[in-house]
């Protein structure tokens, strides 16, 4: 149940994609998703979709895991469809009382719903061929330039890193205290929303003083490390761009240009 | 068998208290984390035995045991409980958890109330029963599991790792199932501390004639405890058979990395070498009264 939740989910693997360094896999993203709201025609469109369906398919990320990653945003594309569907002006296709759908809108329900589908399927992959690590990594050496306007770029990105490490380790131990409580026979199933906010206090409190007690045993072991902060630190893994991070930026920049070219020419087909 | 409950009605056979039929536990299925945890389990666990749990490191006993009241449903695959299949009426489920009681590996993460008393209470509270019979419960508890009355009214949060221990057990002894299963309840204690704990849960066992699944690492432990023992291998049962049968087996169970007692290894070598003593030998006790039989007859000779 709990550990059904995939965002976030590392799939290791030795693909292409796998193996570009994490900063060009952070650009590479901001670049497609920007690729995606440059959009505004078909034959833009089947570019970013065939980019993503490579993508996927180099890495060997099931196309399952796509829909998977949908399965928490469903809602919101409904609302985005339903909002362009009802309230964008144009020739009527379809009226009755107050309601009136155009064909502008059904257009732009599909386009707009289609776009946060591929935003959220892009952005996945990410997260599914990197690990937490690489990308907070890859986030700190690229906010790095920050550091001379003081902003606590690693001290951010070591939180991160801890955040991220132990959202898994949290999970599994709110199923453990779950389970451990339910072999009492506590119910957290039935029952008011007062009954129910009471039944979680058996389960919040263990998981609390849990928290508090890891925060504290890593923040020791850290100190027994020396850790003290970015100043002096080194780095076991030195990150360096390689011909693959270098043919995805050309391939990026080649695909993007393309798409502000049809934008400019192609008339038909737009929205 | 040398089930003590067994030996009393003469080795009739008693009905099973938990059966299942192909058991098959999945976890991630559909992901690449895909793993059998529990494959095609047929099993019979006797009412009123006391079975020790043993297999490798993810050999899959805590998977297996959660099953037996409902914490995780079988991917495929029925479990009776007292002859009853707990996941045909999902309202019957929480008289199944008092049924069968766990006891979690570390459980003493799961304490939360303010005093020692309220978090016993916890389970029979549950269950609905009068404030009277909640005390009373709590009381016979601490007595089994041996924490002072003193500290029913301190904090949990201020016990020993130990003592927490034994007020978690005690927690799940309050609702005086009918079958009592620990995930590892010593790992971690120190040796008097584990025998102790052990001790008093077989106590409580011979007092209350239920079923008590102890899972260990310690074969030394299960030896001395367990009537019977449950050996798991790869997600699934090597072998279900008395204490005997199953470590004198001495060499398969090496070879799947567990290991019979000390004690029977070292009988096993000097059998091996000719010397005339038994191999089933679980004990330091049997050990000794071998010993003391051999030395008597005075042919000892051959050293
Ligand atoms: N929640 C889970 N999600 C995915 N896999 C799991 C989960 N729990 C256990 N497993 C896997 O299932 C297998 C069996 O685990 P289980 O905890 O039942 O073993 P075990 O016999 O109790 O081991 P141990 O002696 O170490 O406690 C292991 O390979 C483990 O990695
Ligand atoms: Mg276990």
């Amino acid at each position: 149940m709990l550990k059904d939740i995939t965002i976030g989910q590392y799939f290791p693997g030795e693909s292409f994609v796998h193996k570009l360094d994490p900063r060009m896999k952070i650009v590479l993203t901001i670049a497609y998703v920007v690729m995606l709201f440059l959009t505004n025609n078909v034959y833009g469109f089947i570019i970013s979709v065939g980019f993503l369906v490579l993508s996927y398919s180099i890495s060997r990320i099931s196309f399952k895991m796509i829909l998977k990653s949908l399965k928490p945003i469903v809602p919101i594309i409904l609302f985005t469809a339903i909002l362009n569907l009802f309230f964008v002006n144009g020739d009527p296709l379809f009226k009755w009382w107050v309601i009136s759908i155009s064909a502008q809108g059904v257009k732009l329900a599909v386009f707009m719903s289609l776009r946060v589908i591929f935003l959220i399927a892009g952005t996945s992959l990410l997260t599914y061929t990197t690990s937490p690590i690489e990308l907070t990594d890859g986030i700190e050496l690229l906010l790095s330039p920050l550091k001379k306007v003081k902003f606590p770029v690693h001290e951010l990105a070591m939180m991160m890193t801890i955040a991220l490490r132990f959202i898994p380790t949290l999970i599994e131990e709110t199923d453990k205290i779950m389970s451990a409580q339910k072999a009492r026979g506590a119910d957290l199933e039935s029952g008011g929303i007062v009954q129910r906010a009471k039944a979680l206090i058996p389960i919040l409190i263990p998981l609390f003083i849990s928290a508090f007690r890891r925060a504290e045993e890593l923040a020791l072991a850290m100190e027994c490390r020396c850790y003290h902060g970015d100043e002096g630190r080194t780095r076991m893994k030195q990150l360096q761009y390689s011909w693959r991070d270098a043919f995805s930026f050309i391939l990026i920049s080649v695909l993007i240009i393309t798409v502000i070219l049809i934008n400019m020419f192609i008339k038909t087909g737009s929205f | 068998m040398r089930g003590r409950a067994n030996e009393a009605i003469g080795g009739i056979k008693l009905p099973a208290i938990i059966r299942t039929e192909g058991l098959t536990h999945v976890y991630s299925e559909g992901t690449p984390f895909r793993k059998v945890a529990v494959g095609n389990i047929n099993l019979e666990i006797e009412q009123g035995g006391f079975v020790g749990v043993i297999g490798h490191t993810g050999s899959g006993k805590s998977t297996l045991i959660q099953h037996f009241n409902g914490l995780l449903k079988p991917t495929s695959g029925k479990i009776f409980v007292d002859g009853v299949d707990i996941w045909e009426n999902k309202q019957d489920m929480r008289k199944v958890r008092f049924d069968v009681g766990l006891v979690f590996q570390y459980p003493e993460y799961q304490l939360f109330e303010e005093t020692v008393y309220k978090d016993i209470a916890f389970g029979p509270k549950n269950m609905g029963l009068s404030e009277d019979e909640v005390d009373k419960r709590v009381h016979d508890a601490v007595r089994f599991v041996g924490v002072s009355q003193d500290l029913l009214e301190k904090s949990p949060f201020e016990l020993s790792g130990g003592q927490k221990r034994r007020v978690a057990i005690a927690g799940v002894i309050a609702m005086e199932p009918k079958v009592l299963i620990l995930d590892e309840p010593t790992a971690g204690l120190d040796p008097k501390g584990r025998d102790k704990i052990l001790s008093q849960i077989k106590e409580y066992h011979e007092q209350q004639q239920n079923t008590v699944l102890l899972v260990s690492h310690s074969m030394e432990d299960v030896a001395k405890f367990a009537s019977s023992v449950l050996v798991m291998n790869n997600a699934g049962i090597y072998a279900h058979d008395s204490i005997q049968n199953v470590f004198s087996r001495v060499d398969e169970l090496e070879k799947m990395g567990l290991s019979a007692p000390q004690i029977t290894k070292v009988f096993y070598k000097l059998k091996q070498k000719g010397f005339p003593v038994d191999s089933d030998v679980f004990s330091v006790k049997d050990a000794k009264n071998q010993l003391q039989k051999m030395l008597s007859r005075g042919d000892s000779g051959k050293c």
